[in-house]
C-alpha cells in the first residue's frame, strides 16, 4: 500500500481542531467542524486528549476504517433494477454520523454497513418500505428523510394545503372585489 | 498597532451609527430640522470606517501578525497568500466584521446615491439602517471582538480548516454576504416608508435597484455554494436540502417575490402593504439563516463559533428587529391601502400568483427546516429531507412555472387570453415534443423529473417570446434582463430533471490498466502516484477516458492529506462535455490491493449551474437598464431646473 507522507502535528497546533485523525469531509460529522478553545478548567483533559489524538494523526486510519468495510459498502448489485431500487432507498435515508447526508452520499463506516444491509435486503427480495421500517424501528424517525404521517408530523403536511387555502382565499377576495369594478 | 486601529475604527463607526439614528429619527420631528443635514454624512464616513476597520484585519491575516488572538487561531505563516485573505472572513468574528462592513457600506451608498427619495423617507431609512447596525455594532463589539490580543504570541497558528481551503469558497461568503446583508437595505427601506406612509411608485423605483443588486449577488452565490458541494463534496448530488442550504435559498425566494411585486407597485401603484412586508420578510430570513447556522443550534461548516451566549445574543437581535418591524407593520397597515386594482388576466395578476406561490415555497422550506427543531425540543428527533421537499415544493412551483410561462405576455390592467392564446400554441408544443419524447425513450422515468423537463422545454421557449415582435434595438434593458433570468431558470430546471433522470453511477474496485464502462464512457485508471503540494500531500490516481470511442482525455483526483491541521479530503476529477459531466472520485484501497473508483455519467448536469449563471446574467441587465434610466433622468431633471434657474434670473 502507498501511504502518503503525513507529518505529526504539536498538539498545540491542533488545539482547535479537536478531531487530529483524518476526516472525511464528505461526512461532514461534529468532529471535523472547529470549535472554540476549550474553557481554562478542561485544559488539562484536553491536552491530554489532544496528544493522543497526535499519536493516530501519524497513522493515516481510524480504529473504525481498520476494519474492512461490509461487502456491499462500496459495490452495487448486479442487477440494475435492483440496484436502483436500492439506490432510491438508500438516498431517503440518513447517514447518522453525518451532519446531513443520505447513506448514499456518506463515507462513514456505519453508512458503509447500512447501505450493506440495504443492498443485501433488496437483493433478498423484501420491499423498500419494509426495510424503512425496520431501520426506523431500530433508529427511529431520525433515520428517514421522509417524515412518517403520524400526529407529531401532521403540520407539516397540513401545511401545504393550508397555504393553498389561504393563497386562494386571498386570491378570491382580491379578484372578486375587481371583476365588475372598474379598475 | 494595526489591530488597535482598526478597534478604533469599529468604535467610531458605531458611534456614528448612534448620531445616525438619533440625529435621523429626531430630523423628522418638527423641533429637530437642523439635525437633517448630518445623517448622510454620518451614514457615509461611518460606512468608510467600518470598511477600514475590516481592512486592518485583512491586514493581519496577511501578515500572520500571531500576537492578534483570531490570527492565531485561524492562520498559519505557510498558507498560501490567497487562503490568508479568505481567512480573513473564514472564522466567526472576521465574517461578522464582514457583515458590519457590508452593511455600513451599503448605508454609505445609500447616502450618497439615492436621490428619487422623498427627504423625510430618506431619513427615515437611514435611521432605520443605522438602527439595524447598531445591534450588530454591539455583538462584533461586545461579544466578538475580533481585533483581541494574545498575552504570548504563539510560534505558529493553527492553520484553517482544509474544508474551507478551496478557492471557491474563498469567494463564497463574500458574495452570499454582499446578497444576505445587501437586503438589509430593503428592510430599512420598508420601514422608512412605514414610518412616514410613503409607500408608493417612487418608493419602489428608489428600492429596486438596491434588491435587484443584493439578489444577483444572492443567486450567484447560491450557484456558487452549490456547484462547491457537488465537486468538493465528492459525491456527484449538488443539493441536500440541508438546513445551511435552505438558509440561503428562503431570503433569495423573498427576494424573488420582493422583485416581482416592487414591478407591480413601480408600474401601477398596486400591492403596497404586500410589497413592504416583503421587504421586511426578505432581511428577516436572511437574520433568521444567520441565527441557524452561527447560533450553533444545527452544526454545520458554517457554526464557527459553538456559543450559547452568542447565539442567545444574535436571537436577541431577532427578535429586536423583525418583531419590531412587525409591530410597526401592525400599526401603519391599515393605513396604506392596498392601490390599484386589476383583473384576473393581467400581468398584475400573472405576478400576483408568482408572489404567492414563491411566498408558499418559502413558508414550506422554512417549516421544514425548523420542523425538527421544534420536534426535538419536545423530545423526538425527525428527519425532514428531499422526499419531503421535492414533491411538497412541486405542489408550489409547477404552477408558478406555467404563470411565469403567460405572465410576462399579459397586459397591465386588463387582457383577454385570447389574444395570447396564439403565441402559447409554441411553448405548449414543445413541452409536448419534450413529453413525448421522454416518455418512448424513458419509459420508466419517474413523475417528477419528466414534469420537470417537460415544463423546462416549454418555458425556455416561451421566456423568449416577449421578444417576439419587438424592435429589439428599441427594446429596454430590464426586459432582456427577465427574459434572460427566465431562461436561466427553465436551463437550470432542465438540468435537475437530467441529472435525476439520467445519472449512472458505477462502484468499481480497480487495478491499474483495468477498464470499466460508465454510459458512453470507458474509462481506465492508468496509474496511482504520490504527490506533493504546499500544504498537503497526497495520492494521485490517473485515468484515461474516451467517450463513445472517440479521443482519449486524462483526468487527475487526489486524496489529499493536509498537514495543519491535519485532514483528508478528496478532489474529484471532472471532465465536461456539452452534453454532460463525467465525475470520478479515487476511494480507498481494498485488501487486495484493488482501488476503489466512483464513477459517474451525469448527462447536462452542467446546465444547473448555468442556468443560475443565466438568472445572475439577467439580473445585471436589469440592474444597468434600470441605473442607466436612473441617471438618464435625473441628468435631464438638472438640465430643466438649471434653465428654469436661468430664467427666473
Amino acid at each position: 500500500m502507498i501511504t502518503p507522507l503525513t507529518f505529526p502535528v504539536a498538539p498545540a497546533q491542533a488545539g482547535a481542531y479537536p478531531t487530529v485523525a483524518p476526516v472525511r469531509p464528505r461526512c461532514i460529522d461534529k468532529e471535523s467542524l472547529s470549535r472554540p478553545l476549550p474553557a481554562q478548567g478542561r485544559r488539562t483533559l484536553v491536552w491530554l486528549m489532544v496528544a493522543m489524538m497526535g499519536l493516530f494523526a501519524a497513522t493515516p486510519a481510524t480504529a473504525q476504517d481498520l476494519l474492512p468495510p461490509a461487502p456491499y459498502a462500496y459495490k452495487q448489485l448486479d442487477d440494475p433494477a435492483q440496484e436502483a431500487k436500492a439506490l432510491a432507498l438508500m438516498e431517503t435515508l440518513r447517514c447518522l454520523k453525518c451532519q446531513s447526508q443520505s447513506i448514499a452520499d456518506s463515507d462513514a463506516p456505519m453508512a458503509g454497513d447500512m447501505r450493506h444491509q440495504v443492498r443485501e435486503r433488496i437483493a433478498a427480495g423484501e420491499q423498500p418500505e419494509a426495510i424503512r421500517q425496520w431501520l426506523v424501528e431500530r433508529y427511529g424517525d431520525y433515520v428517514t428523510y421522509t417524515p412518517q404521517v403520524r400526529a407529531l408530523t401532521a403540520p407539516l403536511f397540513a401545511a401545504p394545503l393550508v397555504f393553498l387555502l389561504v393563497a386562494a382565499l386571498l386570491l378570491r377576495r382580491r379578484f372578486r372585489k375587481t371583476r365588475g369594478g372598474k379598475p | 498597532m494595526i489591530a488597535e486601529l482598526g478597534l478604533a475604527m469599529l468604535w467610531l463607526a458605531s458611534a456614528l451609527a448612534l448620531l445616525q439614528l438619533v440625529a435621523g429619527a429626531l430630523a423628522l420631528t418638527k423641533r429637530g430640522r437642523e439635525l437633517a443635514g448630518i445623517v448622510r454624512p454620518a451614514a457615509v464616513i461611518q460606512g468608510v470606517l467600518s470598511a477600514g476597520s475590516f481592512l486592518a484585519l485583512i491586514a493581519l491575516f496577511l501578515r500572520t501578525d500571531l500576537s492578534v488572538k483570531l490570527v492565531a487561531t485561524n492562520s498559519h505563516s505557510l498558507k498560501p497568500f490567497i487562503f490568508k485573505l479568505a481567512g480573513t472572513w473564514g472564522n466567526h468574528e472576521g465574517s461578522m466584521l464582514l457583515w458590519v462592513t457590508v452593511m455600513a457600506m451599503a448605508g454609505g451608498f445609500i447616502a450618497l446615491f439615492e436621490r428619487r427619495l422623498r427627504d423625510d423617507t430618506m431619513l427615515a431609512t437611514l435611521a432605520g439602517q443605522a438602527f439595524v447596525s447598531l445591534g450588530f455594532y454591539a455583538f462584533l463589539l461586545l461579544s466578538s471582538n475580533p481585533f483581541e490580543r494574545l498575552a504570548v504570541p504563539p510560534p505558529e497558528g493553527n492553520g484553517l480548516n482544509p474544508l474551507l481551503q478551496d478557492i471557491g469558497l474563498a469567494f463564497h461568503p463574500p458574495t452570499l454576504y454582499l446578497g444576505y446583508v445587501g437586503l438589509s437595505i430593503a428592510f430599512s427601506f420598508a420601514i422608512g416608508a412605514l414610518v412616514t406612509r410613503d409607500v408608493g411608485p417612487a418608493f419602489a423605483r428608489a428600492m429596486r435597484p438596491w434588491v435587484l443588486g443584493a439578489w444577483i449577488f444572492l443567486s450567484l452565490g447560491i450557484t456558487a455554494g452549490s456547484y462547491w458541494a457537488y465537486y468538493e463534496l465528492g459525491w456527484g448530488g449538488w443539493w441536500f436540502w440541508d438546513p445551511v442550504e435552505n438558509a440561503s435559498l428562503m431570503p433569495w425566494l423573498a427576494a424573488t417575490a420582493l422583485l416581482h411585486s416592487s414591478t407591480v407597485l413601480a408600474a401601477r401603484n398596486a400591492l403596497r402593504a404586500w410589497t413592504v412586508m416583503l421587504g421586511v420578510v426578505a432581511f428577516s430570513m436572511s437574520m433568521i439563516g444567520t441565527f441557524l447556522v452561527r447560533s450553533g443550534i444545527l452544526t454545520s461548516v458554517h457554526a464557527f463559533a459553538v456559543d450559547p451566549e452568542r447565539g442567545s445574543f444574535i436571537l436577541a437581535l431577532l427578535a429586536i428587529y423583525i418583531g419590531g418591524a412587525l409591530a410597526l407593520f401592525a400599526t401603519r397597515a391599515a393605513t396604506i391601502t392596498e392601490g390599484a386594482r386589476f383583473a384576473v388576466t393581467s400581468r398584475e395578476a400573472a405576478l400576483v400568483v408568482n408572489n404567492v406561490m414563491l411566498s408558499a415555497i418559502l413558508g414550506i422550506v422554512l417549516l421544514g427546516t425548523l420542523y425538527p427543531l421544534l420536534t426535538e425540543a419536545f423530545g423526538e428527533k425527525v428527519s425532514v429531507g428531499p422526499p419531503y421537499f421535492n414533491p411538497i415544493g412541486a405542489i408550489f412551483f409547477v404552477p408558478m412555472l406555467i404563470v411565469m410561462a403567460i405572465g410576462p405576455m399579459l397586459r397591465w390592467r386588463d387582457d383577454r387570453a385570447g389574444r395570447i392564446s396564439g403565441k402559447l400554441a409554441l411553448p405548449a408544443l414543445a413541452a409536448a415534443l419534450t413529453a413525448l419524447g421522454l416518455v418512448s425513450f424513458a419509459p420508466t422515468i419517474k413523475p417528477l423529473p419528466f414534469l420537470g423537463m417537460a415544463l423546462a422545454a416549454g418555458l425556455a421557449v416561451a421566456s423568449v417570446l416577449p421578444l417576439v415582435g419587438r424592435d429589439l434595438r428599441r427594446t429596454p434593458l430590464p426586459v432582456y434582463g427577465m427574459v434572460v433570468a427566465h431562461l436561466g431558470i427553465a436551463v437550470a430546471l432542465f438540468g435537475v430533471g437530467s441529472d435525476s433522470a439520467f445519472s449512472i453511477e458505477k462502484l468499481v474496485a480497480s487495478r491499474a490498466g483495468e477498464s470499466h464502462k460508465v454510459g458512453p464512457w470507458q474509462v481506465t485508471l492508468r496509474s496511482i502516484e504520490p504527490v506533493a503540494g504546499p500544504n498537503w500531500t497526497a495520492l494521485e490516481a490517473t485515468l484515461a477516458a474516451t467517450y463513445d470511442g472517440g479521443r482519449l482525455s486524462l483526468l487527475r483526483t487526489q486524496s489529499r492529506n493536509f498537514t495543519t491541521p491535519p485532514q483528508l479530503t478528496n478532489e474529484s476529477a471532472l471532465h465536461t462535455r456539452w452534453n454532460g459531466q463525467l465525475y470520478v472520485v479515487l476511494g480507498e484501497e481494498a485488501d487486495d490491493g484493488r482501488w476503489q473508483l466512483r464513477l459517474w455519467w451525469k448527462p447536462f448536469v452542467p446546465m444547473i449551474w448555468y442556468g443560475g449563471l443565466l438568472v445572475g446574467l439577467g439580473g445585471l441587465l436589469a440592474l444597468i437598464g434600470r441605473v442607466a434610466r436612473d441617471m438618464k433622468r435625473s441628468r435631464a431633471e438638472d438640465k430643466i431646473a438649471y434653465r428654469r434657474a436661468r430664467q427666473g434670473r
